[in-house]
């Protein structure tokens, strides 16, 4: 488990995702000398900075050039070393063929954490949203993806992927401070976090949901407002989507009358086509309802604004879940 | 070490051999060009540069190689195979279903570190791998081989800024300068390199010229390295494609070829025959 001071940190209302992840970096720092972090100039806002503090004969700063910092982190783990590689969401796209050759092909345990992903950055433009991430990575073999959904689930991540997972890793960072809707998930300490195994939010039987990263909130909330409305909602969070919890969409497939899927991602090659792909090969008659960016690039605005005008909304979520269930 | 007549001697054989071996590793086709190329080069640094153990390719002690021109792996496979790596017989199999060799280095190959053949790749990890040895006070090097046009990569020059910046001298870059690409030549069809030197100089590197097919020469600018203490060397290592064999020496259509029956003895003899 994380040590107490990072768990306390984590659990502070307000505290940013990737601030979770940086704090928990340090500690992993002091328990495994072999971990070394990168980053292309943005030590400080991809939070390797906590880390650097403590181990600067460790932490490499290797400018504003991705690809030879993950062509370098390929070359570190060679040698036993643990590489924690950062960077924002959208440039997981420059370095996409440097993962997938250096990273994924030989299986070298590398960790890529990208911060500000999505629409994280939303007045920063199309230019800085991470919308395709989860795609081209999980068409990588030997990739692991992982997306946390608050602070404390960042915390269990960190850890899980770094100290105890060997092999390629994209964790899916948050920037913001603003998990609305996951308050019961920054009180929830004791919910065992395993790479691969979905965590049933709330238990229900009319429809599912199934969300990663920090929509999570999102379709809590939808699921209590169903409630209210006698509608009862199964709440999945599906924080690996690769390798996907195949046995979670089973059972939300065979025993829900169908699934909304909810990703801060394009819903082509995300979450959703994910959870599309399993029920379909296993055959299983339902219905899935994709929420997502919808094959468009999006405008500048502040994040939340962008959430609703494309769908990733509490609201949205009711509407299709109602859809679902009353067709 | 000493660089005597007996030793030139010895090396400019196995290279000859390395390269009679090449044909016929390339015996269902082959990038012939850039391998020939780099024949002699490979030979005197597995054979007379690199600390390295054929029966222990993983033996901590050992000096890394990349192959950042991974297309030259027929090269690689037959010069690793007379050094002990493997037998030559397993080179029967170079190119076919699941075999270790490929035209592409794969971590399947006995001395391989890491799959390479996507260009400008290469010396990236030559950094990572240089900096983990200095993190650990190893006395290691990393020798990394590059091909001229796989400069044109824009990787390779941030490659290039950021081994100075942590003062890796035991990293060495290696370019074969055969001065041909796919398409053509570099300095008048796919893209001019010139001034090479003054580019590597002019980004703190510690730059050597070299014939790159005079075994003496290659000795001798090895012997040299580091070049300057607390910085990254370059050998640019000025060379003929298809070296060797007359009907592709210089011929950019030889990048990659399939030699017929006859093709194949003249390749052969021409190679026995030469000094």
């Amino acid at each position: 488990m994380p040590s107490d001071d990072v768990m306390k940190q984590a659990t502070l209302k307000g505290i940013a995702g990737r601030d979770a992840y940086g704090l928990t970096l340090a500690q992993l720092g002091k328990e495994n000398e072999n971990i070394v972090v990168m980053a292309a100039d943005a030590l400080e806002s991809t939070k390797g900075i906590y880390f650097a503090k403590e181990f600067p004969e460790r932490t490499f700063n290797f400018g504003i050039a991705e690809a030879n910092m993950v062509g370098a982190a390929a070359g570190m783990a060679l040698r036993g070393k643990v590489p924690v590689v950062a960077f924002y969401g959208f440039l997981t796209m420059r370095v996409c063929e440097q993962v997938r050759t250096d990273i994924c092909y030989p299986r070298l345990n590398v960790k890529i954490a990208a911060t500000a992903s999505g629409l994280a950055m939303g007045a920063g433009g199309s230019t800085h949203h991470g919308l395709e991430d989860i795609a081209i990575m999980r068409s990588f073999p030997n990739m692991t993806i992982v997306c946390p959904a608050s602070p404390i689930e960042t915390v269990k991540a960190t850890r899980a992927v770094i100290a105890d997972h060997d092999g390629p890793v994209y964790l899916r960072l948050v920037r913001g401070a603003d998990f609305g809707g996951t308050e019961e998930l920054y009180d929830r300490e004791d919910i065992p976090f395993e790479i691969g195994k979905a965590i049933i939010l709330n238990e229900g039987e009319d429809v599912s949901i199934v969300a990663t990263g920090q929509v999570v909130g999102l379709a809590l909330q939808a699921g209590r407002a169903l409630e209210r409305e006698g509608i009862s909602a199964r709440v999945i969070n599906m924080h690996t989507v690769k390798p996907i919890d195949v046995e979670a969409i089973k059972r939300a497939a065979k025993e829900t009358t169908g699934i909304v899927t909810i990703e801060e991602h394009s819903t082509i090659g995300g979450l959703g086509d994910a959870v599309c792909s399993v029920v379909c090969e296993e055959c299983i008659p339902t219905r899935v309802r994709k929420i997502g960016i919808r094959d468009k690039f999006c405008s500048v605005g502040p994040t939340s604004e962008l959430w609703s005008k494309y769908g990733l909304s509490k609201e949205n979520i009711i509407d299709v879940a109602k859809s679902i269930v009353q067709d | 070490m000493e660089i005597t007549g007996a030793l030139v001697a010895t090396l400019s054989k196995k290279a000859k051999e390395n390269r009679q071996i090449i044909v016929d590793v390339f015996k269902g086709g082959g990038h012939f060009g850039g391998s020939f190329s780099c024949t002699d080069i490979l030979t005197v640094l597995y054979n007379s540069v690199m600390n390295v153990d054929p029966a222990n390719p993983k033996w901590e002690g050992r000096d890394y190689f990349i192959l950042s021109k991974g297309h030259a792996n027929g090269a690689l496979a037959t010069v690793l195979a007379t050094r002990g790596f493997y037998s030559c017989e397993q080179l029967e199999t170079f190119n076919c279903l699941d075999s270790p060799f490929g035209e592409h280095p794969t971590q399947k190959m006995p001395g391989v570190e890491i799959p390479t053949g996507s260009l400008g790749h290469g010396l990236s990890i030559g950094v990572g791998i240089a900096l983990s040895l200095k993190l650990d006070k190893k006395d290691s090097k990393v020798y990394v081989l590059m091909g001229d046009g796989e400069l044109h990569e824009g990787q390779v020059w941030e490659a290039m800024q950021a081994a100075p910046k942590w003062g890796l001298d035991n990293l060495i870059a290696i370019v074969d300068r055969n001065r041909l690409s796919m398409d053509g030549p570099t300095e008048s069809v796919s893209m001019p390199l010139e001034p090479l030197v003054d580019k590597w100089s002019s980004f703190n590197w510690a730059v050597k010229t070299v014939d790159g097919h005079d075994v003496r020469a290659l000795l001798e600018v090895s012997s040299a390295i580091p070049f300057r203490t607390g910085s990254p060397s370059v050998i640019i290592a000025n060379t003929v494609k298809g070296k060797g064999v007359s009907f592709m020496e210089g011929d950019y259509n030889w990048h990659y070829g399939l030699l017929n029956e006859e093709t194949r003895r003249q390749a052969l003899s021409e190679i026995a025959e030469a000094r």
